[in-house]
């Protein structure tokens, strides 16, 4: 099943919530293009709600890095919400878990952006 | 279509170097997991594994070179399933590939594919063709469950 990104804004925290894959092909690109253009209108806040994203192969991986790499040279903030298990091992697999914030309730991950 | 062909519990796909081939070996990957009976886990293992072997021979390998081809195949030998992905690009050296879990090497974007498949499978071989890469990797049935 190909991503697809839904956006919305809580409490001036944007968030984005991505449902299906997230690999070389079939979401990748999706994920950099919303990425970018939240960081390109100014956007400081960003939440991406991965419960509905149970695959992520090393590409998806990748992009989620550059995405906070990406966030990060331009003084914002991207947090993780709601991790598969699938997803969740992989983080923790290629010790990604160690450089994302990662939230597991969405009223919490909102108020950690204060 | 690729071209197929199944021998004695043996599948081999020659296939074009697009991402289409990528999800072709996947799907076969998926279906020889489920076939010998894994779980749940254990099928997205082999199948994740195959797909980022697919993808090294499709990008890294061929880069996309409508003139070259991925050759991959596929089997239950009882023991093990066996699965190997060629490709006829210029070759990779496996020890040059830096450790993604090195600190400095954590915010790269790439190069993580080949980590995920040795944690996933139980033995990864490359073999160096001429030209292109050959990488077989194997799932042993009986230690299926052992790996996180």
């Amino acid at each position: 099943m190909a991503l697809t990104i839904a956006s919305r804004v809580v409490d001036g925290v944007t968030v984005l919530d991505l449902s299906g894959r997230i690999t070389l092909g079939e979401g990748s690109v999706q994920l950099r293009d919303a990425i970018r253009g939240l960081i390109g209108k100014g956007e400081k806040k960003i939440l991406l709600n991965l419960g509905d994203v149970n695959y992520i192969d090393s590409s998806g991986l990748g992009e989620l890095v550059s995405a906070f790499t990406t966030a990060k040279n331009q003084q914002a903030d991207v947090k993780l919400l709601n991790l598969t298990k699938k997803v969740h091992d992989l983080l923790q697999l290629t010790k990604l878990y160690t450089v994302f914030d990662i939230q597991d309730d969405e009223a919490s991950a909102i108020a950690s952006f204060k | 279509m690729p071209v197929s062909e199944a021998q004695a519990g043996r599948l081999s796909l020659r296939l074009k170097s697009t991402m289409e081939s990528v999800a072709e070996v996947e799907a076969a990957a998926e279906k020889l997991a489920a076939d010998a009976g894994l779980n749940e886990d254990e099928r997205f293992h082999v199948a994740m594994a195959a797909r980022e072997a697919a993808v090294n021979a499709v990008l890294h390998g061929n880069e996309y070179d409508p003139a070259k081809q991925v050759l991959a195949s596929f089997e239950n030998n009882g023991k093990s399933l066996v699965i190997s992905v060629a490709d006829q690009g210029k070759g990779l050296t496996p020890e040059t590939i830096p450790d993604p879990l090195a600190p400095e090497n954590l915010l790269r974007g790439t190069g993580r594919g080949i980590f995920l498949i040795r944690a996933f499978m139980d033995e990864v071989h490359f073999r160096q063709l001429n030209p292109g890469t050959e990488l077989t990797i194997v799932k042993h049935l009986s230690s299926t469950g052992d790996k996180a």
